[in-house]
């Protein structure tokens, strides 16, 4: 039982990043945007977010500043594939070269310092219920926030007349932008969002789970946030079900070899992104209403006047 | 008053050719201010980026064999990215490509094979690319799974084998348990060209690669139907080109490019296989493709300085002590700034007011 | 804008001394090649440190130039050219992944000395050295034993190398002289650095009950995470204290620094020589940290431990050493296992309950 426990709590922390990224990606994709340069968000929102909190000793603070840097990388990615017509898998794999080299030199200074992480949610005797008072109720806030972002974004796009106006530009934009609506100024808003998700998802490395900076600490993470979309087939719902998914496969691959079984690791390892391949060959298959890829994605849109 | 995009009528001429010496003079600008910040000094820094790789042949040789790989990857990329097929998996195809080939590599090893080797390695190299590049290819014309993402995913996965392979199976028996196959045999070696240098054979094939690219977009009817099926894929289909087929031959023959180049890679400068052997060229490849305009003679220059600023940044780095991050900021923003001039060729911006009346007025 | 035109000058002077291949070498220049960012807290940054400490020692003589995250693939011999063509004559190249690559530069090269890091392959101007890490590790299998209360290790490996997996024996033989029945459960993260996944292995290891954790990876994340739980755990290459104030016992510190100085004053004399340096605390190649959050006794044990390897009294692999079989390993050094069986390192000792990977 609480080795259960244990692992559950392992598995959202290990989940956490992966969904938020996933989930800033999946509003900009819906919308018509393929960001391939969420790894690089996410590198230089860590550096900041750390940086935030190490000089105000603030963890929010922290928080913010690491969306802030997320969001001013994709207002460089907006300009480059929305205000210029650049073609969006070559202006994406640039930001994350970018990314990389910028963190490394916001960093710099920072490498070797460490914070205090961001504490645990401790509600008295709620969080001490055993198994589900922990995992309710004792996981540090990012974890929470994210699922409420999930939520938030679900009810976003198929509650709100906005959320089906972004998706309809990410379906067609040629009707979208006949029907009056902005699409370059909608893209640009869920671009916007997916940098603030990049960058707290960032933020969450240095803040929560590793209290420290080190430059390349994202060892990845961005790529799998885009895998997770996929796997998703750009639903909320199943955003979640990957990301922990993903995070159950990593943290039990670890156990598994602690507890002696022998199958090497690089095969558990290559079962997400396979998974990923057959879930996405399945679904286009099935084409069942909505789930498929936004029709628009990775287009290039340039309104007529 | 709004800025606005429009396209433009044909392409721009006189952008096409200053567009590149823009991005250059606007990447120069940016970096001596950054610089300066760093308390470098400017023009020492952009002479030893970009003007001492050029001076001596040593440097020279360093950057075709960095940018051998490069040039032939972006070339099957830029095929692909005509057609509107968007591999991104290259960097997979590449692995594919270099695992397969070895294979031939180790099982010969010390068994004193004739010089059919080298031979054999190559073609089953670019065949494995080929294949594992036809997996995101097919899946996309019988299914419509979006190749995008699945050449993506495939990345990871023969990353992954290969680990496997030189960690397990293929390791090198006398090689103290560390990953990596024992080292070819000289008849599974691509040949060098210079005496002491690193040149090898694979720039001549990657320059023969090159000009077969112009032969077939310029003068053949696959070429022909390549560029309609991207550029106008209506008239395609009312000029009976089967676009689906052209998907499927332009991820093959990318993936069959790939593969020769990671096969080249392992046989050529690294000389046995190993974890890390590409350091990113897929991925950069694709850079690459777009720098160069998707020509192949666009491409071949675009490859030939994306290696100079990798070489400059060791230089930077010895002669001025400037960090590696730099030289990725700096490929960064040379990255964007050539992206976005580029842009100016199809597009052209118009200063309309930003009453929505008149704009409509003026339609 | 005078000081740019001056800047322009330098620059051109600098140009027409760096092309100029006649370099008027009153300084000796010394070359070094690193894998990971010179900030990575662990390997690349003791090897930074010690050559920081070389520049201290004899900067007036000499004159340092480093390159750093060069990947262990093609790249790796350009950059060792690279640095061979600035002028450098003697050249740290300190990842084994750059072993090949080093030998090509060196055979093309022969009035230039390199030194390859952790390597096995040598040439008249390529020397390797390492450290006898695994005596470490034997003193903190000692301790380990003696503070572990469930008697379960959690240890975090990087790659089954012979490094990593004589440093896992090692452990056990130190631990069971304390304890005969003492577990050990390992994971491979696969990677030197990955912060989460260090911190996602440690984590697992203490659900799965281990409460003391040892790593052969880079960064503190497990020591984070091992001070976060209140449990006790050993540093690796640099000094881990800062990350876990009241769970480090000790760490092993590689200390590059006596013998980068030793070496270059040797080139500074002529009288450098290649060979093979392998030295254990004896030489001081590597130290351990102050033994913190132990009772004395331990302390003591620990010391007097440390004080019979320094003085060669006490050898880790002291025959008979027993393999997962239940067959004794043939004893080739005497009474000790042969540096080379050490080397090549290729099963586990009997105690271990685990499948090495790939055997």
């Amino acid at each position: 039982m609480e080795l259960t426990e244990a692992i559950i709590l392992s598995v959202l922390a290990a989940s956490t990043p992966l969904l938020l990224a996933a989930t800033g990606e999946l509003v900009a994709e819906r919308s018509g945007v393929l960001n391939l340069g969420v790894e690089g968000m996410m590198i230089v929102g860590a550096a900041c977010a750390f940086g935030g909190a190490w000089l105000t000793g603030s963890i929010i603070i922290g928080a913010l500043c690491g969306m802030f840097a997320g969001v001013l990388m994709s207002l460089l990615f907006a300009a480059m594939a929305l205000g210029l017509a650049v073609n969006q898998v070559a202006t994406g794999l640039a930001l994350t070269i970018f990314g990389v080299g910028l963190s490394g030199l916001i960093g710099a200074r920072f490498v070797g310092e460490r914070i205090t992480p961001a504490p645990h949610l401790h509600i008295p005797y709620v969080s001490d219920i055993p198994l589900i008072g922990h995992i309710l109720f004792g996981e540090d806030g990012f974890v929470y926030l994210s699922l409420a972002l999930v939520v938030a974004v679900w009810w976003f796009l198929y509650r709100m007349r906005a959320g089906l106006i972004l998706r309809a530009c990410g379906d067609n934009h040629v009707s979208a932008h006949a029907l009056g609506y902005p699409v370059l100024k909608i893209r640009m808003y869920a671009v916007m969002f997916g940098g603030a998700c990049a960058g707290l998802a960032g933020a969450y490395l240095p803040l929560a789970y590793t209290p420290f900076f080190i430059p390349g600490m994202t060892a990845g993470r961005g790529w799998i946030a885009l895998a997770l979309t996929v796997f998703a087939s750009w639903l909320p719902g199943r955003l979640v079900i990957g990301a922990y998914l993903f995070g159950a496969v990593t943290i039990l691959q670890l156990h598994a070899q602690g507890a002696g079984i022998g199958i090497p690791s690089q095969f558990m390892s290559s079962l997400p992104y396979l998974a990923t391949v057959i879930v996405l060959v399945l679904l286009s298959r099935a084409r069942t209403g909505g789930s498929t890829a936004p029709a628009a994605l990775g287009t290039v849109f340039v309104p007529d006047r | 008053m709004q800025l606005i995009l429009e396209k433009r009528a044909e392409r721009s001429k006189t952008v096409a050719l200053a567009s590149p010496l823009i991005a250059i003079g606007l990447t120069i600008v940016t970096m001596t201010i950054l610089f300066m910040v760093l308390g470098k000094n400017p023009i020492s820094a952009l002479y030893v980026y970009f003007i001492v790789p050029l001076a001596d042949g040593y440097s020279l040789q360093e950057i075709a064999v960095k940018a051998t790989p490069l040039v032939m990857i972006a070339i099957g990329l830029s095929l692909c990215y005509l057609a509107n097929a968007w591999n991104i998996g290259a960097e997979g195809q590449f692995l594919m490509g270099a695992v397969a080939g070895s294979w031939i590599a180790v099982k010969t090893q010390g068994t004193g094979a004739g010089h059919w080797v080298l031979p054999a390695m190559l073609l089953l190299g670019a065949l494995a690319g080929a294949l594992y590049a036809l997996i995101p290819a097919i899946c996309k014309v019988r299914f419509g799974a979006s190749e995008i993402l699945t050449s993506l995913m495939l990345v990871y996965v023969v990353d992954l084998l290969l680990d496997y392979l030189v960690r397990g199976p293929w390791r090198d028996p006398q090689g103290f348990n560390f990953p990596t196959t024992a080292e070819f045999d000289p008849v599974a070696t691509v040949p060098t060209l210079i005496e002491g240098g690193r040149l090898h054979l694979g720039s001549i094939l990657a320059l023969v690669v090159v000009a077969a690219g112009a032969v077939l977009l310029g003068k053949t009817i696959k070429g022909f139907e390549i560029r309609v099926v991207g550029a106008a894929p209506r008239a395609a289909r009312f000029g009976g080109f089967n676009a689906n087929q052209l998907i499927l031959l332009t991820f093959a023959i990318s993936g069959a490019l790939s593969g020769l180049a990671g096969i080249i890679e392992v046989a050529g400068p690294v000389g046995h296989l190993q974890p890390g052997i590409s350091p990113g060229y897929g991925f950069t490849a694709i850079i690459v493709a777009f720098l160069g305009r998707l020509n192949p003679i666009g491409i071949l220059i675009a490859g030939l300085f994306l290696a100079l600023t990798f070489i400059g940044g060791e230089q930077a780095q010895i002669t001025m002590k400037i960090p590696l991050d730099v030289t990725k900021v700096f490929q960064g923003i040379l990255l964007f700034y050539v992206l976005a001039c580029d842009s100016l060729i199809l597009y052209r911006f118009r200063i309309v007011s930003s009453s929505p009346q008149v704009a409509r007025g003026a339609h | 804008m005078n000081r740019n035109l001056l800047g322009a000058a330098a620059a051109l002077l600098i140009a027409g001394s760096l092309t100029s291949s006649a370099v008027a070498a009153d300084k000796l220049k010394v070359g070094f090649i690193y894998l990971g960012p010179v900030g990575d807290l662990g390997w690349t940054y003791q090897h930074e440190l010690a050559r920081q400490a070389l520049v201290k020692e004899l900067g007036d003589k000499i004159e340092t130039t480093f390159l750093e995250n060069v990947p262990e693939g093609p790249d790796a011999e350009r950059a060792v050219e690279q640095l061979v063509r600035a002028g450098n004559k003697l050249i740290f190249t300190t990842s084994f992944g750059y072993m090949d690559p080093t030998l090509k530069v060196a055979k093309k090269y022969p009035n230039v000395h390199f030194e390859h890091c952790s390597g096995y392959k040598r040439d008249n101007n390529m020397a390797t050295y390492s450290a006898r890490w695994y005596q470490g590790r034997y003193i903190q299998g000692e301790i380990a034993a003696k503070m572990s209360k469930a008697g379960v290790l959690g240890y975090i490996g990087s790659f089954p190398i012979p490094e990593v997996v004589s440093g896992i024996n090692a452990t056990m033989i130190g631990a069971q002289t304390i304890n005969p029945n003492i577990k050990v459960k390992i994971i491979w993260v696969n990677s030197w650095f990955d912060p989460g996944k260090e911190a996602d292995a440690a984590k697992a290891l203490l659900d799965q009950g281990a409460d003391i954790i040892m790593q052969h990876t880079d960064s503190p994340a497990a020591m984070q995470i091992a001070s976060e739980r209140g449990k006790l755990a050993f540093g690796q290459d640099s000094e881990m204290i800062k990350f876990g104030p009241k769970s480090q016992l000790t760490s092993i510190l590689d200390t590059w620094a006596p013998y980068y100085i030793e070496r270059v004053k040797a080139e500074l004399d002529g009288t450098w020589k290649s060979g093979d340096v392998w030295g254990g605390l004896e030489t001081k190649m590597f130290e351990m940290a102050p033994y913190t959050n132990m009772p004395d006794d331990v302390k003591k044990m620990a010391e007097d431990t440390q004080a019979a390897i320094t003085a060669g009294k006490l050898h880790p692999f002291k025959c008979p050493v027993v393999g997962q079989d239940g067959k004794e390993v043939e004893c080739k050094g005497g009474d000790h296992l042969e540096d080379g069986q050490i080397l090549g390192m290729n099963f586990y000792v009997k105690g271990i309950d685990d499948k090495l990977p790939g055997k």
